[in-house]
């Protein structure tokens, strides 16, 4: 068996060093062959939640009004055909909440994706599909600019997540925003 | 060492969630379904597997004083691997697993074996010893994902089994993950118990 | 061999056991079922009895077959961990299924696996209750209203509780003092009429089951703390006389935070055990997420009993 190396200071400096540039060298490698997946999949994470949530559209174009992020869907012509937004709050019931929701170009709700959520599964996580085309309580195809939405219990016409009233409120609040900065988009 | 042994205390005798309950963060939070336990398992098993190859190959040339630090910066490398590859390729497994990838750094099994096995052994031991306590995290792990999954949502591996029902939401949250985890271990030590007496 | 049985002292010799307290507990609390029978009907019953018999039949189950040791239900004491978990869910008939996992988390985690009655640090009707309000909230949180005496059929009317429409931003929807002392309100089972509750507690403390410092220094930190909110702002918080006539704070008070397995011990720890279980409550109640707190105050408590009993040592025999 070969012979063990002793703790000597040049012997750990050589050992510590040679090992810290192989890992570096083996993980440069890596990083150059995996940059660009990474980079795909987190384009293609964005461009799917805007495919969604959006009407069909040739091409994006992205702009911030009000301090939120739009992603614009124009036709051929360069007419917008809807824009998907992303907002979020704090008033949920497990913290921050945040969406992308899409409009039509007539200011309709076309759809939208949750993006982050700490909600408590099975209740308020529900969103992702509650308040979709087929859900118990589809906001798709209301306009919160003519009457912003609110929870029946609030006197309004969307049916609660049942068990998760806070978290519906946060959720209506942030697509009633959204349609707000819909509204200033094209000033 | 037998090959027949190290098989045994990897995947049984020296199991590292149900008898040396070591690496109780991922454990607990990653199991709310079994795909993520599963997953979780076979990231940590890889990079046991390469983790105590490499320390093996290099145990004579790193000084005892230095040690450590060493394991730490050959362990974190490879985890490291397992988080690039999979945020590049499976992107929705890192979602769910996300930060618990990264602290597979810090998980007690790798430095563990490193200290315990591949420092004293040879490097195909070492190797087999990280594949086999890596498939014995993995199954623990598979196995508290599953009852979990079953008790709180009613499904196994995402397939329902009792018809679209709400399953007891308490067990796929972290509390769940405690009793679950003290269940089975009790069960688990209990059939081993009376294996031994016999 | 074991004829010698060795046990901690006290050693007193008086005509106290086990088996005679649990059977008064389980007599007061009778006029708190027979309330809620009155007022939720058959579904209020048929909950009592399946909680009561599953505990029953899981403490036996354990004991015969994983314990292996003689069983012990004939002391009553799964008899009233079944009555307590019945009283702190609603009585409806979606809850006589959720009710039998209740009780088995009650029973089996609650309490035998700490080894049994005497050894567990956590109320069990309690630990059954959080668990069946976290893994069922909608289930769980689905109140029957008392409308009228003795409703017949399953269907009870639903709505919120008092505290839990005060949560959504209701303030004092036409409930008044009379209806919450009768019980006249929606609620768990056995928490809506507060005087049920207060006679069997009577009972228990005329047959000194039950000491009053728990009880009272619960109540009054709660009455006391919720009426500083109060005269601070009127509109948003709740009035103290409505906060402890409401929810689960009578019955928790005088059943459930004077269990004494759980309890300290000493006078004097029992009065900060009880003040910290009003006062986490009207935290809860009002900072928290839960409309209600007063299981968890008292389970938090629970855990805290173990310090108490350093810090405040009972008067020993003959000092």
């Amino acid at each position: 068996m070969a012979k063990k190396a002793q703790s000597t200071l040049p012997n750990m400096l050589i050992s510590l060093t040679a090992i810290a540039l192989v890992a570096a060298a083996a993980l440069a490698a890596l990083n150059g062959v995996t940059k660009d997946p990474i980079a795909k999949a987190q384009q293609a994470k964005v461009e799917n939640a805007i495919g969604a949530v959006l009407p069909p559209f040739a091409k994006l174009e992205d702009k911030t009004v009000d301090g939120h992020l739009c992603h614009v869907g124009l036709d051929e012509a360069g007419t917008m055909v809807g824009a998907a937004i992303e907002a979020g709050n704090d008033k949920g019931f497990g913290g921050h909440l945040q969406l992308m929701v899409g409009f039509d170009a007539q200011g309709a709700v076309s759809g939208y994706q949750i993006l982050e959520t700490h909600e408590t599964p099975g209740l308020g996580a529900k969103a992702d599909q509650w308040f979709q085309k087929d859900g118990k309580g589809c906001v798709v195809g209301t306009k919160p600019a003519d009457a912003p939405l609110t929870v029946k219990k609030d006197g309004g016409s969307v049916d609660a997540i049942s068990g998760s009233t806070i978290t519906s409120r946060a959720f209506l609040a942030i697509v009633n925003e959204a349609a707000d900065v819909f509204a200033h988009i094209n000033q | 060492m037998k090959t027949k042994d190290i098989i045994k205390n990897g995947l049984i005798k020296e199991n590292p969630t149900w008898v040396l309950v070591l690496g109780m963060c991922p454990t607990l939070a990653t199991t709310t379904s079994a795909i993520n336990g599963l997953s979780m398992g076979l990231a940590t098993t890889f990079v046991l597997m390469m983790s105590n190859m490499v320390i093996s190959l290099l145990k004579n040339v790193i000084p005892d004083k230095v040690r450590i630090p060493a394991f730490i910066v050959i362990i974190a490398t490879f985890v490291t691997m397992v988080e690039m590859v999979m945020k590049a390729y499976l992107p929705a497994l890192y979602d769910s697993l996300g930060l618990f990838i990264a602290l597979i750094v810090v998980n007690c099994i790798v430095l563990g074996r490193a200290e315990a096995f591949a420092s004293k052994n040879n490097v195909g031991q070492s190797f087999l010893d990280g594949l086999f306590m890596g498939l014995g995290f993995t199954w623990a792990l598979t196995l508290l994902g599953m009852v979990r999954e079953l008790l709180g949502t009613g499904c196994i591996f995402g397939h329902s089994l009792i018809g679209g029902a709400d399953g007891m939401l308490m067990m796929i949250l972290p509390p769940g993950g405690f009793l679950a985890l003290g269940l089975l271990m009790a069960l688990i030590n209990h059939l081993r118990s009376k294996k031994k007496v016999k | 061999m074991n004829i010698l049985n060795v046990s901690g002292s006290p050693h007193v010799h008086s005509d106290e056991s086990t088996k005679k307290i649990m059977w008064r507990v389980n007599m007061a609390l009778v006029p708190a079922l027979l309330c809620a029978i009155a007022y939720f009907g058959l579904p209020a019953l048929l909950v009592s009895l399946v909680s009561v018999a599953s505990c029953v039949l899981f403490q036996w189950l354990i004991e015969k077959f994983i314990m292996k040791v003689p069983t012990s239900i004939g002391d009553g004491s799964a008899v009233v961990t079944g009555l307590l978990l019945a009283f702190n869910v609603p009585a409806t008939a979606q809850m006589l299924w959720i009710v039998v996992i209740g009780a088995l988390v009650a029973i089996g985690i609650g309490k035998m696996s700490f080894g049994g009655l005497g050894k567990n640090p956590f109320n069990p009707a309690l630990v059954g209750r959080v668990f069946l309000l976290i893994s069922f909230p909608v289930q769980m949180t689905t109140w029957p209203v008392a409308e009228g005496l003795f409703p017949m059929g399953f269907d009870v009317p639903t709505g919120a509780t008092p505290l839990g429409a005060f949560k959504e931003g209701a303030l004092g929807e036409g409930v008044t003092f009379m209806d919450a002392f009768l019980g006249h309100i929606g609620g768990s089972m056995g928490e809506v009429s507060a005087i049920a509750i207060l006679l069997g507690a009577c009972y228990l403390l005329w047959k000194k089951v039950i000491s009053w410092h728990i009880p009272v220094a619960f109540i009054g930190t709660a009455f006391l703390f919720s009426g500083i909110l109060w005269l601070i702002d009127p509109t948003a918080y709740m009035d103290p006389v409505m906060t402890i006539l409401t929810g689960g704070i009578m019955l928790g008070a005088c059943f459930m935070a004077t269990d004494m397995v759980t309890s300290p011990m000493a006078k004097s720890g029992q009065l900060i055990f009880g003040f910290g279980c009003g006062l986490l409550t009207i935290i809860i109640r009002n900072w928290g997420s839960y409309p209600e707190g007063v299981s968890f105050a008292i389970l938090i408590m629970n855990s805290v009993t173990p310090l108490l009993n350093r810090w405040f040592k009972p008067t020993r025999f003959a000092v």
